[in-house]
């Protein structure tokens, strides 16, 4: 027991040291929010307060306005993958398909390749159609980039439900169409609503395509984040972030419920 | 069955459509654009000007990735295998519960958490202070590369931990307690039991923090100051200073293929895994 104690302090110690690098950056940034004045040397802030608070979510302030911006972007993307995704997903998972191997890696490219260099360009061609600026544009860049997730896992769904079910329906006299509705579609939903949030979550945190497909008229959270950072505001930035964690957060604590382990073991196959 | 081959096709068509004109079509274009002369010919001309703005920040960009991507794979085989092969039961289920909060946190994020965190009157230094580890005086702003670095590792770690630990588990413990039966340290048993088990998994997810650590634009931007950073930067500052098109696209080509020699590396580790 003697022996064990050292070495029990150093433990705790370790986990002390660990937590204090995984939270105090995330402690910092909620000090920040509440923080009305703060500058060096003091070591924490000057006066605390809420008002920054209430400039945030004042209804009529930019950030606001920057977060109704966020959430449409963010639910059209959903849109717009899923519109797509759920007969691809479908004919990956059932169909005969000639490259299928190939048509998967496709869909991989846009997270696998430095993302940069490609949306300086997607912002020039957007700039001949005019596009850029436009929350449309936005979209389908959002909606392309977030693919991987809708595609993937959408396929992982159909591939998970048990065929008996559909040839039973089918049996007792249902239509092709009416089967895919009533009986593959309902099963495959909790896969579908996972795939949904991973397309939500990746449009509402994306900066870089924004960056430059967005400007000058479309300001998203991420943007307003940025700008408020880079111009010493850093209440506002903080709690833009801070607003811009709770889904991630939720996001963390449900997804088990809706990515079962039936459907996650055949993501990617 | 040509038809259902057909109809096959035509349901993947609509997503493919989008992927083609939103991503391969615009990379084709700067690829071409790189390799455009002015004279509308093809050459090396835009690299050679890339080289000699940029080679600096190449290099840079490297090393802070190479680094970054070496400490995150050090970080999670502490964490996962110490999740692993683990004995102290409060000291498991704290590492658990902690090493997961950055994973779904956006870099964004991140880098505004550690713009405030590392300065020279941020939290880090602060509590260093006041726990008596560092004078007040010696207190130095980590907002450079190591700012950068730090911030990577912060945000890519948890990802390559869980990863890895889910290999871990899967892997048969019977080794494990055998090679402990024989008298084996648990460090030893880490290194020459589990880790050669799961190397395959920690290579994947290297690989891909490497390529997403490659593609940030925000961390490096935010983070550290301008001289020198990151290629991203230099390809935005390129753009939006000058409407340089043809360098910026020249150091995009760059950064592809620092991307195919990860990817190259990572191919030629797969096929030789098949092969055995």
């Amino acid at each position: 027991m003697t022996r064990a104690l050292p070495g029990m302090a150093l433990r705790a110690l370790l986990l002390a040291a660990l937590a204090f690098a995984i939270i105090g950056p995330l402690a910092n940034l909620a000090l920040w929010s509440f923080a009305e004045r703060w500058y060096f040397p003091f070591k924490l802030p000057v006066s605390w307060g809420l008002r920054y608070w209430e400039v945030v979510f004042r209804p009529t302030g930019v950030a606001m306005a920057s977060l109704a911006t966020s959430i449409s972007i963010a639910l059209l993307t959903v849109v717009v993958a899923l519109a797509v995704s759920i007969p691809a997903g479908y004919a990956l998972a059932r169909l005969r398909l000639p490259l299928r191997a190939l048509i998967m890696i496709i869909f991989l490219l846009p997270q696998a390749f430095p993302g940069v260099a490609v949306y300086i360009n997607v912002a020039r061609i957007f700039y001949g159609l005019g596009l850029t600026g436009t929350i449309a544009g936005v979209v389908i860049v959002h909606a392309a980039h977030a693919l991987v997730y809708s595609v993937w896992i959408t396929s992982a769904a159909f591939a998970a439900i048990d065929r008996d079910l559909e040839f039973a329906a089918r049996n007792i006299g249902a239509s092709a169409l009416r089967v895919f509705f009533t009986v593959t579609l309902p099963l495959a939903a909790p896969g579908i609503i996972a795939s949904a949030i991973f397309v939500f979550l990746e449009s509402l945190d994306e900066f870089t395509g924004t960056f430059f497909v967005g400007v000058p008229n479309v300001s998203t959270l991420p943007l307003l984040l940025y700008s408020a950072s880079m111009g010493g505001n850093y209440q506002i930035a903080s709690i833009t972030a801070l607003i811009l964690l709770v889904p991630s957060i939720l996001f963390m604590l449900f997804v088990e419920r809706f990515l079962k382990a039936d459907v996650l073991s055949k993501v990617g196959r | 069955m040509p038809a259902r081959r057909l109809l096959g096709l035509l349901f993947v068509a609509p997503a493919l459509a989008l992927v083609s004109a939103l991503f391969l079509y615009p990379l084709a274009l700067s690829i071409a654009s790189a390799l455009a002369r002015p004279d509308g010919g093809i050459g090396l001309e835009n690299f050679a000007k890339a080289l000699e703005l940029y080679s600096g920040d190449m290099v840079y960009t490297i090393f802070i990735v190479a680094a970054s991507t070496v400490l995150i794979g050090l970080v999670a085989i502490a964490i996962a295998g110490y999740l692993t092969i683990g004995e102290t039961p409060w000291l498991l289920t704290g590492l658990a519960w902690l090493y997961r909060w950055p994973l779904f946190v956006p870099f964004i994020v991140a880098a505004q958490c550690m713009r405030t965190f590392l300065a020279k009157n941020g939290l880090a230094n602060n509590t260093l202070v006041a726990s008596g580890l560092i004078d007040a005086a010696d207190t130095v702003s980590l907002l450079d590369w190591r700012g950068v670095i730090i911030t990577f590792v912060w945000k890519q770690a948890p990802f390559v931990t869980l990863l890895l630990a889910g290999a871990m588990a899967a892997i048969d413990r019977a080794t494990i307690e055998a090679a402990r039966n024989l008298g084996a340290r648990r460090l030893r048993c880490l290194i020459e039991i589990v880790l050669p088990q799961v190397a395959p998994t920690l290579m994947v997810g290297l690989i891909l923090s490497f390529v997403t650590m490659l593609s940030v634009l925000s961390v490096p931007m935010m983070v550290a100051g301008s001289q020198p950073t990151m290629l991203t930067v230099d390809m935005a500052f390129r753009i939006n200073a000058y409407g340089d098109y043809p360098v910026a696209n020249a150091l995009g080509v760059i950064s592809y293929l620092m991307t195919a020699v990860v990817a190259w590396i990572y191919l030629r580790q797969a096929m030789r895994e098949r092969d055995t």
